[in-house]
């Protein structure tokens, strides 16, 4: 008979044993020993059926295709730009990904874009090397001029987004801000005003302190009216 | 003569008091401290991240570096010529021998996890706090993690077995047995073993009995600190 030794949303250890048995399978962040499941990162327990996953509550970027990040041009070369995505391998953005306009030979790159350049950039593809590349080529992508950046956990942003988007709407209208969250932790804000520019920040390291807890929504909604009124 | 009864009291298979916990230096990926009696160390992982120079990178996992190191202040305060002395290269290499059986290294080839461990002050047994503090750090980074590891300098003095020798104990004057031991709490796997002193099979066996015995209870507080950073509110 198989038992599961944990309930959802119980935060583990790496080494707990998660449950004793066949019957139930180690999703991310677990493994199989014999015939339990045994935790492999601190995180909260999400069962989906017979699977047990573990979503990690700390932990570096994990890049994958598809994701929108916040990088920042680090060098160059006669034929691509080298992206720093808080990931610990290369991120390139090669010249014919860099525009979805036409590139005039002998054109000079650092028109386009230059080192210290803060971007919105999208990842196309990992390597098997970890080698990653990235595209400029959809609409929404564009260099980011002014604001500033605030860094969070990567396990934490779809807290920041929220479900439908509804976190981080909640910040914008309360506080008059453009507020980008990238897939790799980077929060870009830009404001009206520098309190305004503030008061996302500080809500947004909020959502970091607190981003285990439910109801979250509420205690940010809160936090602003309150910061709002004095 | 007999050691009968430990200098500060404790029962032989007794702990200092321990205190741990996560997330103290906010700098890094992740951090810990952990305390036994009076020797305080604390944990620093940064990483992974690019490996220079390049000839040092592994193709097919992650280098694992470990910096430990006493502050000048952290002894009796006599004065400590500054750098890294042989004991602390050692003991940097034996802590990263016993983290590296644990920690899934293989998810980041060519780049290095820098572990700094410090000793704020030191009562003896400190590679055995830095080793405390820096599997806390590493799970605290969200590294993805066997087994945590914990360990205890057990050991024998005079003629009987002890667990968690201060630095008295170490210097006794009729003879003293250091052994520092890492263990997996989850199977009882050994991951570090040292001994400095000369002891028969059977009073090796005693000791090394209550140091597993006391890794896990060590254990017990090393998660309870990684809990705790999620359960304040």
């Amino acid at each position: 008979m198989s038992t599961l030794l944990v309930q959802e949303k119980q935060v583990v250890i790496p080494g707990d044993v998660l449950a004793e048995g066949m019957e139930f399978l180690p999703g991310k962040g677990a493994r199989r020993e014999n015939d339990n499941v045994i935790a492999t990162r601190v995180g909260i327990v999400s069962p989906n059926g017979h699977v047990i996953h573990i979503i990690p509550l700390s932990g570096g970027y994990s890049p994958r295709a598809n994701d929108v990040v916040i990088g920042e041009i680090k060098d160059m070369s006669y034929s691509s730009w080298f992206v720093d995505i808080g990931y610990p391998y290369e991120a390139s953005l090669s010249l014919k990904e860099a525009s979805s306009e036409f590139i005039e030979r002998g054109a000079s790159l650092s028109d386009y874009f230059s080192i210290g350049d803060i971007v919105l950039i999208k990842v196309i593809n990992v390597t098997k090397e970890g080698n990653i590349d990235l595209t400029m080529r959809t609409p929404e992508l564009r260099k980011l001029r002014g604001g500033k950046i605030v860094t969070v956990a990567s396990p934490k942003i779809p807290r920041v987004v929220g479900k439908l988007g509804s976190m981080i709407t909640l910040i914008k209208e309360k506080t008059g801000c453009h507020i980008f969250a990238g897939q790799n932790g980077r929060v870009w804000i830009q404001g009206p005003s520098p309190a305004a520019e503030k008061l996302a920040t500080e809500a947004i390291m909020l959502i970091d302190k607190k981003a285990h807890v439910s109801g979250l929504t509420a205690i940010v909604s809160s936090f602003l009216e309150k910061s709002k009124k004095e | 003569m007999k050691y009968t009864k430990r200098f500060d009291g404790r029962k032989f298979d007794e702990l200092r008091p321990i205190q741990a916990r996560v997330g103290v230096v906010k700098n890094a990926m992740g951090s810990a401290e952990f305390k036994i009696g009076k020797t305080h160390a604390i944990a620093a992982v940064y990483g992974p991240r690019e490996l220079f120079p390049k000839f040092l990178q592994l193709s097919d996992r992650a280098l694992l570096r470990c910096h430990y190191n006493m502050m000048a202040f952290s002894g009796s305060g006599e004065r400590v010529r500054p750098g890294p002395s042989r004991r602390s290269k050692e003991i940097s290499m034996v802590t990263e021998k016993a983290l590296e059986p644990v920690v899934n290294l293989g998810e980041f080839p060519r780049a290095v996890v820098d572990v700094y461990v410090e000793l704020i002050q030191t009562d003896a047994g400190t590679r055995c706090a830095g080793i405390c503090a820096a599997a806390l750090a590493l799970a605290d980074a969200g590294f993805e993690m066997k087994d945590l590891v914990a360990a205890i300098s057990c050991g024998v003095v005079g003629d009987q077995p002890v667990v968690d020798l201060n630095k008295e104990e170490e210097d006794y004057e009729d003879g003293a047995v250091d052994i520092p031991i890492a263990v997996m709490p989850h199977t009882g796997q050994v991951t570090l073993l040292q001994l400095d002193g000369e002891i028969d099979p059977e009073h090796l066996r005693k000791a090394l009995d209550m140091g597993k015995k006391a890794c896990e209870q060590i254990a017990d507080v090393q998660r309870a600190a990684l809990r705790a950073k999620y359960t304040e509110e």
